[in-house]
């Protein structure tokens, strides 16, 4: 049998075809693969020349037609994956840029797993580069190892006289010169190297120069497959009535007029809802308008936002499971000099990523089963589809697509949509590929946001004005509760996840508690949400930091300078982004009426560290303006500086939007928001200026896609108290609080 | 079956006429490049070209574009100014996901082709409407000045 594999980047409608025996293949053999691509027609597609490749590995293959292929494990979601990887294997593999394409890996614990997960492949917490610098330098460098013995052999000259570069194997003295794509047959013949040297990173070409990203020609000319693109024969799409509430469940539904719509084939209960399948997405669309449905609310929940913050204020008062206690907090914070206290409180935010939830899935006759996704969680994904099914992972393939964003949502700990997908075909019995389409409406009211949160800190200065004392407690929902991730990242009662920021606070404070509450009758979903507990943590301790400065009558940098001793890559960023923005010069004034302000914050989060200052405009009337945000990073090895730089920028206003406008409520259980008009977005106008510093380092590579988002908000609200003197204290900003 | 022109093609389309014409180039014509985001107008994502001007595809009635020119993001390289955004696009590594892009680019030519040397108070009024949930927005202003620049 013959698969399609819809390729990234290629025409849509063009696929590659691949004999199933070379998966077999694969799966296997340990090292060494000869994998043999035969031409074929299905449809229309173009097809590639028959070639021989040459797969020394999991990662990467080398075709007769000179092009290195490189399968990425990790999903493509935007923050530049495919080109890091690639880079990596590239950069060992010295390979010419132009020659590398990039495809996504089926889903495979044992080969494709994350090395900083265990036996599970997924992407997620900013581990993409970070676990697979080795592997990916060790499988470029094999490659390389092999080809070189290959040209050995065929020229008959040492190996140690082979030269590779640019994609070009040659040896000086006999002249003789080959591509990758000519020696790629005698190279899969070769025993793969048990040990190979990897580059002195000297001698990098790639790594840390530019190399551009793999995916902007398909994503500029609109050739890119995303999940909600794909069109297969027979192929109904799906479109679901949720119920309103979380933990509703179907009672009855009258089908009558759905049906009545053209182009609907049928509707089906499903766990999770009504799902209305049709021809097209229009048709499910007006279908599953017209659906009527009683919901069953009996075990439903029915508690607004409101009332929920009320219960964490209650639960604040008293203390909760002790996360880190250093000292004696309360002896020193009765003894101190100049005591502050304040407490945050944090919305529930949506991921409200541009591409909708969706998933293809296809239930073959051989029992076998295909899903099309923009994966991230691939090897947790397959698993529960196989097990609705009742058949074995391993029958579940994976076509990795790319997502249009994620920013966590679709590393979902309990597979969510992508079950539902599978559900919809299960309960249909209709023996054809359906596409689950959530419509943006569905993707917002869906649940699994990032969790409200509420903060008090209590933090004080001796007389000298050195901080003596913090107490921080955390109120909010557990994400890894009942996540696969629980046994590894919940202790002694603390979700890591809650507290992170919080409890790894860097500054030299001698005596310090953070504690915290998790209410565990809250029936709304939560989930990681780019940059997750940091969310939260960055902002309310790095403006608690900058207030303690303000008493102690300091400079908020040299201040937090002096509390960093112990962590220099902290004070490291933290004195490039204080230097190149300026710090300490005074700022141009603003129009008559204008208030200006610069504020500083800096965080770690993923083993990555980044300090950001940020210029704003108050005006009058409250409103305000972020007009530059100067960013130093500290990554480790920049792979692709270009990429960081991206990271970096769109992180700075990702976190704008959260700022300015995230906010999702609830009413009596009901979600209030549904689309961009009431979850607003920052839209150009508001983006401000945005310069990235990287800090030059060996260090092993860490992850940039999230870690720029924790200081952006409280570097704004340092710089708005530096403009007006008023403090914030919750998210999204109200700048009511802040007229003149 | 209504008769459409899409990228200087006649396309025979079997929906009916107050269909979207998102669905009907996504879903009849498998014109993918057009995207949906929210379905309401709120986004760009699915902006195209109906007689040169910018529409928003989602709240566009298929019957409202018989007779005219519909140009999508897979046609609008055959222009110059349409080449000459995605070569700046490209140049300048502005996509992240990439979802929102193919809006944004057909807004971006939309904008140059009645205004050679955009200023940045003319960017932001052309594009403000199309989100970008991955931030873009400091490439997209500088693909813009550049496509300017390489056309001037
Ligand atoms: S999908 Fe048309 S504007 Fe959002
Ligand atoms: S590039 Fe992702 S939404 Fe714009």
């Amino acid at each position: 049998m013959r698969r399609v594999y819809l390729e990234h980047g290629g025409a849509p409608g063009e696929a590659r075809i691949e004999n199933e025996s070379r998966r077999r293949f694969l799966q296997g053999a340990a090292g060494l693969t000869l994998a043999v691509y035969l031409p074929g027609a299905v449809g229309k597609a173009a097809i590639r020349t028959a070639s021989t490749s040459f797969e020394p590995n999991a990662f990467v293959s080398i075709g007769s037609d000179n092009s290195v292929t490189v399968f990425a494990k990790h999903l493509e979601m935007g923050q530049g994956s495919y080109t890091g990887l690639a880079t990596i294997v590239a950069e060992e593999l010295d390979a010419d840029w132009a020659q590398v394409r990039v495809e996504g890996a089926p889903a495979d614990a044992k080969r494709y797993n994350n090395l900083l997960w265990g036996p599970a492949q997924g992407t997620g917490g900013s581990t993409a580069i970070a676990n697979s610098w080795e592997q990916l330098r060790k499988a470029g460098a094999s490659a390389r190892a092999m080809l070189v013995a290959a040209a050995a052999q065929q020229w008959k000259v040492p190996a140690d006289e082979i030269t590779v570069s640019n994609g070009v194997v040659a040896h000086a003295t006999s002249k003789r010169r080959a591509n990758f794509g000519q020696l790629a047959a005698a190279a899969a013949s070769q025993t793969v190297p048990a040990e190979v040297a990897l580059k002195d990173p000297k001698d990098f070409k790639l790594v840390g120069k530019h190399a551009p990203r793999k995916d902007s020609l398909g994503k500029t000319t609109g050739k890119a497959i995303f999940t909600q693109d794909i069109h297969l024969p027979g192929m109904l799409t799906a479109v679901v009535a949720h119920p309103p509430r979380f933990g509703a469940r179907v009672t009855s539904f009258d089908a009558t007029k759905a049906k009545a719509v053209k182009g609907v084939v049928a509707v089906v209960q499903i766990p999770t809802g009504v799902a209305v399948l049709a021809k097209n997405t229009w048709s499910a669309k007006q279908g599953r308008d017209a659906l009527s449905v009683e919901w069953d609310e009996a075990t439903a929940f029915r508690i607004g936002s409101d009332e929920i913050m009320t219960r964490y204020r209650e639960l604040a008062k008293t203390p909760g499971a002790i996360a880190r206690k250093d000292g004696d907090p309360d002896s020193a914070l009765a003894g101190a000099a100049q005591k502050i206290e304040a407490s945050f409180e944090f919305p529930y935010l949506a991921h409200a990523a541009m591409e909708p939830m969706n998933c293809v899935v296809r239930l073959n006759k051989d029992g076998t089963c295909e899903l099309w996704n923009g994966e991230q969680m691939h090897t947790a994904d397959q698993g529960r589809v196989a097990a609705l099914f009742g058949i074995a992972p391993e029958k579940v393939t994976i076509h990795s697509l790319y997502a249009g964003g994620g920013f966590g949502r679709r590393a979902n700990k309990d597979s969510d949509y992508v079950l539902e997908a599978a559900s919809i075909v299960k309960a249909s019995g209709l023996n054809v590929p359906v596409k689950m389409v959530w419509l943006r409406e569905d993707d917002m009211q869906a649940g699994y946001y990032r969790p409200m949160f509420h903060h008090s800190l209590q933090a004080a200065l001796d007389a000298q004005g050195n901080p003596v004392a913090w107490k921080h407690r955390l109120v909010g929902q557990s994400i890894i509760l009942g996540s696969p991730f629980e046994a590894f990242l919940i202790k002694d009662g603390i979700d890591a996840v809650s507290v992170e920021g919080a409890s790894t606070l860097p500054y030299q404070i001698p005596n310090l508690l953070v504690d915290l509450h998790t209410p565990k009758d809250i029936g709304v979903p939560v989930l990681w949400w780019r940059s997750v507990g940091s969310t939260h943590t960055a902002f309310s301790t790095e403006i608690v930091i900058d207030e303690l400065a303000v008493a102690a009558k300091k400079d908020p940098v040299d201040f937090r300078l002096g509390l960093l001793s112990k962590h220099p890559r902290h004070a490291g960023v933290l004195k490039l982004a204080a230097e190149k923005a300026g710090w300490g010069t005074p700022l141009p004034a603003g129009k008559p009426g204008e208030r200006r302000g610069r504020g500083v914050a800096v965080h770690e989060s993923f083993h990555s560290f980044v300090a950001e200052v940020a210029e704003v405009t108050v005006k009058p009337d409250g409103s305000f303006s972020v007009d530059r945000v100067v960013a130093a990073v500290d990554c480790g090895v920049a792979v692709n500086p270009d990429v960081i730089k991206a990271q970096v920028e769109g992180s700075v206003g990702f976190a704008l939007s959260a700022v300015l406008y995230g906010r999702i409520t609830l009413k009596e259980g009901v979600v209030e928001q549904s689309n961009f008009h009431d979850y607003q977005q920052i839209s150009i106008s508001e983006m401000p200026k945005v310069e990235v510093h990287i800090v030059p380092s060996g260090e092993k590579p860490t992850g940039i896609g999230e870690p720029a988002v924790p200081p952006l908000a409280p570097a704004v609200a340092n710089a708005i108290a530096a403009a007006t003197g008023k403090r914030l204290r919750s998210l999204p900003i109200e700048t009511e609080l802040l007229k003149a | 079956m209504i008769t459409i022109n899409v990228n200087g093609k006649n396309m025979r389309v079997d929906s009916d006429p107050d269909t979207p014409l998102l669905w009907a180039l996504r879903d009849d014509l498998h014109l993918t490049g057009t995207k949906y985001g929210c379905g309401v107008s709120l986004c760009g994502a699915c902006v195209v070209h109906v007689d040169g001007k910018p529409v928003r595809s989602c709240t566009t009635a298929l019957s409202t574009v018989v007779g005219k020119k519909v140009t999508t993001i897979e046609g609008v390289d055959a222009d110059r100014i349409g080449k000459a955004v995605q070569a700046a696009w490209q140049k300048l590594d502005v996509v992240q996901c990439g979802y929102c892009q193919s809006g944004q680019i057909m807004s971006a030519v939309a904008l140059l082709k009645t205004n050679r040397k955009p200023s940045d108070a003319d960017i932001d009024a052309a594009m403000g409407r199309n989100i970008c949930r991955c931030a873009t927005y400091v490439r997209i202003r500088a693909a813009i000045h550049e496509a300017a620049r390489s056309l001037a």
